[in-house]
């Protein structure tokens, strides 16, 4: 790793002062990647360009808006309707949310299947939970900004959870609105809020890949990098290859963004705040659906808040409940299993955030009635009286094979789905890492391909992307 | 690339489908709504500006009585193809309060195209105070903030149509309708405030006031729709374009790589 000789004389003149460009020669340039990187490994990258659209979008964005009660509705439906291109920016930024969103759910859950958590990067994975902590505080702030009845709405159930805290519980509430309710004050603070964080987030990323470049990264076998024979420099292999990987993305953000701009969203958003009047359904966007639904499974709010917040905090422990010393989960054939179980089960999670926890889900017909109807259904099919079949239905289930009834109260999925994530992490993992017997990991990363036998004519015969 | 790695691949992708159904179906039963034909509906769509000028008058003439319009202005008009001198022209016709003058005092003054429309109502209590009670909403977002915006976003076309032609005169047996309440079967509830507000005639179907209607509903709360979807094809243009460049230039690069 010799430190380039630089031919432009104003760059060697700066470098030989202060070495930026040696620096990001070595970090951006020649630095070491495994060669066997799969595409699961473009949303890292991806994150970081989702970052700076939002940063940049949401700049010119504030340039516009109005953090006043009174204005601010108007304020966002003016840049809608007469700043140039205004409706432009606001769509990227507001679905540009959820394609941040999904990018990082796919990286953590890439991280999760390849064991990217585990030591040496336990604090690069740590990093990165606090980064995905700060983008849900952010996301939430912004949601709140448009000033419509889900912002203000959502705006007053989430403080609301700060007042479960035992004591001092009103008094943070108290202190997080600036009086006694949401008002001006709240969106002025959460205003200021929104602006700073992203920026927090980028420092957060920094130290993130400060921490990646240290080993650098994992990789889909999961062992180390043994010598050079197994890395390639990230410029120009990794840096064509996000290239590419970035252009199929932004089609699918260019979708959103000029045929679908609202489909992500909630329509009473639409309706412009009203203390007075709340809305039927107060929904969280979907990427906090899953977390709303923890919260709502478990009938104590103390206790609901608490276990909302002990799922991401679990997350910071996970390098020390998951002790397998197998990294990637494709030789680990049972781990494998509960992962995929795991992914099934957030989108069971999220289904149950959506609706009514007091609605039944028929999976047979693959509807969501309300409660009244699921009765009277059942009433009808079964031969009961309204009482009778009020009964039978009764709390948890309400199953009848023979009547050809079969629902789910929505809340108990919940619990269910609740109870696997917690138990994936505190049961599962532990007891994986004692009882399972992995597959035979290979010897190194280019061992697979220069070795005999079949994984090597396999390999050999596939072009080098796809190994 | 083996076998277990598709079938991976695949249940991620169904895991990646479903959650995107949750997010974007709903399938709990709302009222009746039924899907319209609407022009600026799929990926070339743009609104009809024949239909929309048939909206506006609608609007002008009926819904204006009781509903403001409190985000466009006369200006915004010439959007959905008035000429500037009937932009003009229309905006002259009513008087609004401006001022305070040098003196001090507020005046009436007629409209100009930089005004924003009218309000039927000085404020909520005198709308309220003229409606049995009920407040007649501001129509500029009603499209979008109405029965759901859905996959595409045309579901509030959808609504308001449904809405206009959805009137009973006698409702179902068994339904008492409440004080100065009428039956509407795509309301939710189906007892709203608003009596029929289209008068079906053999010029003017109902079926094509209230699809004219909800047209111009639908622009007044998305403006900006025929240059989005315009700008789309172009930005997907130059992505495809991109992306394919991008695509052999990476299997250029790693062609060779041992």
């Amino acid at each position: 790793m010799a430190a380039p000789v630089f031919k432009n004389p104003v760059i060697r003149w700066i470098d030989h002062r202060l070495p930026i460009f040696s620096y990001l020669h070595h970090e951006a340039y020649e630095y070491p990647t495994p060669k066997n990187l799969s595409y699961w490994w473009n949303f890292g990258s991806l994150a970081g360009v989702m970052l700076m659209v939002m940063i940049a979008t949401g700049l010119i964005l504030a340039m516009q808006y109005t953090p006043h009660v009174d204005h601010a509705f108007n304020s966002v439906e003016r840049i809608m309707r007469d700043v140039n291109y205004g409706w432009l920016l606001r769509y990227i930024h507001m679905n540009g949310a959820s394609m941040f969103f999904i990018v990082v759910y796919i990286h953590i859950f890439r991280g999760l299947y390849y064991g990217s958590y585990k030591a040496p990067r336990e604090l690069l994975w740590q990093l990165g939970v606090v980064i995905y902590l700060l983008m849900m505080a952010t996301a939430f702030m912004g949601y709140v900004l448009p000033w419509g009845q889900m912002s203000f709405w959502g705006a007053t159930v989430i403080t609301n959870l700060f007042s479960a805290i035992p004591w001092v519980g009103d008094s943070i509430v108290t202190l997080l609105w600036g009086g006694f309710s949401v008002d001006n004050p709240t969106l002025n603070r959460l205003f200021v809020l929104h602006f700073l964080l992203p920026f927090v987030i980028l420092a957060v990323v920094v130290l993130h890949i400060g921490a990646l470049h240290r080993f650098g990264s994992n990789n889909p076998l999961g062992i180390d990098t043994k010598g050079p024979q197994d890395t390639i420099p990230f410029h120009p292999y990794y840096t064509v290859k996000d290239m590419f990987g970035l252009g199929v993305f932004f089609i699918f953000f260019a979708f959103w963004v000029f045929w679908a701009p609202n489909a992500l969203g909630h329509p009473d958003n639409y309706i412009p705040a009203n203390p007075l009047s709340t809305p039927e359904h107060i929904v969280p966007e979907w990427y906090y659906l899953p977390f709303y639904a923890i919260l709502r499974s478990i009938p104590d709010k103390l206790m609901g808040v608490i276990a909302m917040g002990a799922s991401i905090v679990i997350l910071f422990f996970l390098p020390w409940l998951d002790r397998s010393p197998v990294r990637s989960g494709t030789f680990r054939p049972v781990f494998k299993w509960f992962f995929w179980i795991l992914v099934f089960d957030c989108v069971i999670l999220m289904f149950c955030g959506k609706y009514a926890p007091e609605a039944y889900w028929t999976p047979f017909t693959f509807e969501i009635v309300d409660a009244a109807t699921f009765t009277e259904r059942y009433a009808a099919l079964a031969g009961l009286s309204h009482e009778a079949a009020l009964n039978a239905v009764g709390e948890m289930w309400g199953v009848n094979f023979a009547s050809g009834t079969f629902g789910i109260k929505i809340v108990r999925l919940g619990q269910l789905a609740t109870i696997y994530y917690f138990a994936y992490f505190l049961i599962i993992l532990p007891l994986l890492s004692i009882f399972e017997t992995p597959k035979q990991v290979p010897l190194s990363i280019s061992k697979p391909v220069l070795g005999g036998g079949r994984a090597a004519a396999h390999a050999a015969a596939k072009p080098m992307e796809k190994a | 690339m083996s076998a277990s790695r598709v079938i991976l691949g695949l249940l991620t992708l169904l895991a990646g489908l479903a959650a995107v159904a949750i997010v974007i179906a709903n399938p709990v039963a709302h009222s009746e709504v039924h899907a319209g034909h609407w022009s600026f509906k799929g990926f070339f769509g743009t609104y009809d500006q024949a239909q929309l000028k048939r909206g506006h008058q609608i609007y002008a003439n009926v819904c204006a009585g009781c509903h403001s319009m409190d985000l466009l202005a006369y200006r915004d008009l010439q959007e959905i193809g008035y000429t500037e001198d009937e932009v003009k022209e229309i905006a002259a016709a009513v008087q609004v309060m401006d001022g305070p003058n040098d003196a001090g005092e507020m005046f009436e003054r007629a409209g100009r195209p930089s005004d924003r429309f009218k309000a039927p109502f000085a404020n909520e209590q005198a709308a309220r105070a003229a409606n049995n009670g009920a407040l007649p909403p501001d129509l500029t977002l009603i499209a979008k903030s109405r029965a759901g915006v859905g996959f595409l976003g045309y579901e509030g076309a959808d609504y308001i149509h449904s809405l206009m032609t959805g009137y009973e005169e006698t409702p179902p047996e068994g339904v008492t309708l409440g004080e100065g309440l009428y039956y509407n079967h795509a309301f939710k509830g189906h007892q709203i405030a608003m009596p029929p507000p289209l008068v079906d005639s053999p010029e003017a179907p109902l079926a094509q006031q209230a699809e004219d209607i909800a047209a111009f509903m639908s622009w007044a709360s998305e403006t900006n729709l025929d240059d989005r979807h315009r700008m789309g094809i172009k930005a997907i243009l130059f992505l495809v374009i991109f992306t394919l460049i991008a695509y052999a230039a990476k299997r250029k690069v790693w062609a060779h790589l041992h």
